[in-house]
């Protein structure tokens, strides 16, 4: 591996990131106090702004119905939260399981698909050179500004062609594209693997399978875990392609199946109990990736920063 | 850079020709009867409804019934998406067999051709007689040798109130809308409100408008005719102007926490409203238990029998079902049998719309919530006494936003509802006449 250099003539004309260019910018030594206050309360406000809803969630499911709407929204009354979880979880045959074990593997085997086929699109166009690469390249662009919800219903109208609607792939293979990945993949790819090690890689005589899985991959990792994050969040997020495309209960990512049931709370007002403890456990999953994965994240936003 | 514009603009303009192709409407005015024979061998029949606990049910008649088997498909109420839904699948030729449809939506599924007419399907049409004569207008539109749907449930009004309030101050209970006003006048002098008015939800509104004998819609079987104006209308809009503009009803938009809470703490002492309400005030005031009872609706002359009606839906089977022999059949024992309504009653609190399905045991029991008042016999007399006159447009999803708007802005203040209505009816012309169905302007 000497002859890895950090300095790499990268072929073509890729989008070249910022902060690999970026130079240490001498940090202010002594920021104001005034400064550092005035963060410090929009931040402070910040965080109120995003939390209060999950608090009041977090309260709210915690309540049996009568208190729900008697007692102060923000703070809790009788702790009954495991009591309704129980409830939520008995109510028609564990259906809320099932939903969640959907959205596990609709959002985590999606996610993880996705990033595979995302890492490696992004890698080949920024790696190798062939005509059209840019204009393929471009069009993955284009892909990332066309909203997911507007393709919709024409996927309905294909999948309906195919007679896929109604089933596990008509949610699944619409999650597995990710321009956005493509376009995070190609950017890091040609800042972070240099064409040396590919080289050297070859020269030893690796295939260039071997050579993306063994080498490069390792190389991109921190950009794979934000395009898994993010991916994951957008599948698990995503309502209206399953609103559109599933009829099945037993089917259904937990995003519709709270939704079905919050559009029934006027005629079946017990629903409305489960839809908040549902939400609730809902975004658990949400929580707890972002905690095991935020630390490959951080890593990714500073790493190349200070070559 | 002039690629990527290129690209861009090949991919919008892609989506937009597919996006485009799911808006279109047809009308055509057959109303002869579509073929209905029976299939030879075993059946498979597919059921779209957001009834919860549907599947036990359809369970019952799949045992009974083994060459017929129903599969539930289910998804959000009909407004909530399943509507669209269902017009995405006729587009694309996979509609269910059976749907379930709210009857403020059947028009819009008849203009766009989505109904299959069941009147030559055995039974359909001497099933007239089992039902409350009005939630068949409902579903035949008035065409003699027509039927689009089976009724399925309904929402006959009446008024719910705090027995224990008007009796501890001494105030008589309203059976005329001007003992009503008087009565709002008195309650207000409590400190409390005597109703809630629907600010948001217009099917409150559009059931005092049945009461007192107005149509929004006609169709001579040409054209529709729009009349959100007429003078009954008018006096209703009126009625309840007067109310919102002397503060003697409260206007917290239904459903919601402060609505709840309004029931709850006795500040709201009556709700107009339809048998399904039963639920939803013991859900959302269970404070009250004990202390609520239930009488017919006001009156606008003293001495009438005439009830409105909110909510409630049909069984309907889609064009392009291959068996609408067998789904009417489906659909009849759906609707009609004991044995279904009454499950149907207990999974789900659906009041039926067949009149056998009113002589249910369980519709016929005194309700602990309502002081043991067999509350139901009352909406049984309601139901009988709903008007079979009031139809629907079709395109009432777009006349309830219009209305709804303005019925908002008025409950703040700002115009009136009679305004609302105005704003309402010449929307609705332009949303019929933009989908090329024949109106009168």
């Amino acid at each position: 591996m000497s002859t890895m250099k950090t300095d790499s003539a990268r072929p073509g004309r890729g989008i070249r990131p910022a902060q690999s260019k970026t130079p240490k910018a001498p940090l202010a030594q002594r920021e104001s106090p005034l400064a550092r206050g005035g963060a410090l309360i929009v931040m402070g406000v910040f965080t109120l702004y995003f939390l209060v809803p999950i608090w009041w969630l977090l309260v709210a499911a915690s309540k049996n119905r009568s208190q729900f709407n008697s007692t102060n929204p923000l703070w809790f009354a009788d702790f009954s939260l495991f009591e309704n979880i129980g409830n939520l979880v008995a109510y028609r045959d564990g259906v809320y399981l099932k939903w969640m074990l959907n959205s596990a593997l609709y959002a985590g085997g999606g996610a993880l698909i996705g990033t595979i086929i995302a890492g490696m699109c992004g890698y080949a166009l920024a790696k190798y050179n062939f005509p059209g690469r840019e204009l393929i390249f471009n069009v993955v662009l284009g892909g990332v500004l066309v909203p997911a919800t507007a393709l919709a219903l024409p996927l309905f109208l294909i999948f309906s062609q195919i007679s896929l609607t109604n089933t596990f792939w008509s949610v699944f293979l619409p999650s597995l594209v990710s321009p956005f990945g493509v376009y995070l993949a190609r950017i890091y790819a040609s800042a972070s693997v240099p064409d040396e090690l590919i080289e050297a890689a070859r020269l030893d005589g690796a295939g260039e399978v071997r050579t993306f899985f063994t080498v490069s991959v390792r190389m991109m990792v921190p950009a794979l875990v934000t395009v898994f994050l993010f991916q994951f969040v957008a599948i698990w997020n995503n309502f209206f392609l399953p609103l559109i495309m599933l009829r099945d209960e037993t089917l259904f990512p937990v995003t519709l199946g709270l939704y079905a049931w919050n559009s029934q709370v006027n005629q079946i007002p017990v629903l409305r109990d489960y839809v908040l403890i549902g939400a609730l456990l809902s975004i658990i999953p949400l929580i707890i990736i972002f905690l095991l994965l935020q630390r490959f994240w951080r890593n990714g936003l500073s790493a190349g920063s200070v070559k | 850079m002039k690629k990527r514009a290129v690209a861009v603009a090949l991919l919008t303009a892609a989506t937009v020709a597919l996006t485009g192709c799911a808006t279109s409407g047809s009308t055509d005015g057959t109303t002869a009867a579509d073929a209905c024979a029976p299939s030879t061998g075993k059946v498979d029949l597919t059921f779209t409804t957001w009834i919860p606990g549907m599947e036990e049910t359809v369970a019952i008649w799949n045992k009974a019934n083994p060459d017929i088997q129903v599969k539930v498909q289910t998804g959000p109420n009909g407004n909530g998406g399943t509507y669209q839904n269902f017009f995405n699948q006729l587009k694309a030729g996979n509609a269910p067999d059976l749907g379930q449809i709210e009857y403020d939506a059947l028009p819009n599924f008849r203009v766009q051709d989505g109904l299959t007419n069941l009147a030559a399907c055995d039974g359909v049409l001497d099933a007239k007689s089992d039902f409350v004569d009005w939630t068949w207008g409902q579903v035949n539109f008035g065409e003699d040798k027509s039927v689009y749907a089976i009724p399925q449930d309904a929402g006959p009004m009446a008024m719910f109130y705090r027995a224990d309030l008007f009796k501890a101050n001494n105030i008589a209970i309203p059976t005329t809308w001007d003992e009503f006003a008087t009565a709002a006048e008195q309650v207000r002098a409590t400190g409390g409100y005597i109703t809630n008015f629907s600010q948001s939800d217009i099917n409150q509104f559009a059931g005092f408008v049945w009461q007192a004998g107005g149509t929004w819609f006609k169709n001579d079987g040409d054209k529709w005719t729009v009349d959100l104006t007429d003078p009954t209308t008018t006096k209703v809009a009126a009625y309840w102007q007067d109310l919102i503009d002397r503060d003697l009803v409260s206007t917290n938009p239904p459903w919601t926490d402060e609505w709840n809470n309004a029931y709850n703490t006795g500040s709201d002492w009556t709700w107009n409203s339809a048998a399904w309400g039963a639920n939803s005030i013991a859900s959302g005031a269970p404070d009250t238990a004990g202390q609520w009872a239930v009488a017919q609706s006001p009156q606008w002359n003293a001495g009438d029998k005439a009830s409105g009606n909110w909510g409630g839906s049909s069984t309907a089977v889609f064009k392009g079902s291959k068996h609408p022999y067998e789904a009417a059949k489906f659909a009849l024992w759906l609707n009609t049998s004991d044995e279904s309504l009454t499950m149907l009653n207990k999974t789900a609190n659906l009041y039926p719309a067949a009149k056998s399905g009113l002589e249910l045991p369980a519709l016929k029991a005194g309700v602990p919530f309502y002081g043991d008042q067999a509350i139901y016999d009352e909406f049984a007399i309601a139901s009988a006494q709903v008007s079979p006159d009031f139809i629907w447009g079709p395109t009432m999803t777009q006349t309830y936003n219009d209305v709804s708007d303005g019925f908002k802005a008025a409950v703040s203040g700002k115009g009136t509802l009679e305004e609302a209505l105005k704003v309402g009816q010449t929307n609705t012309i332009a949303a019929m006449s933009a989908q090329s169905i024949p109106v009168n302007k």
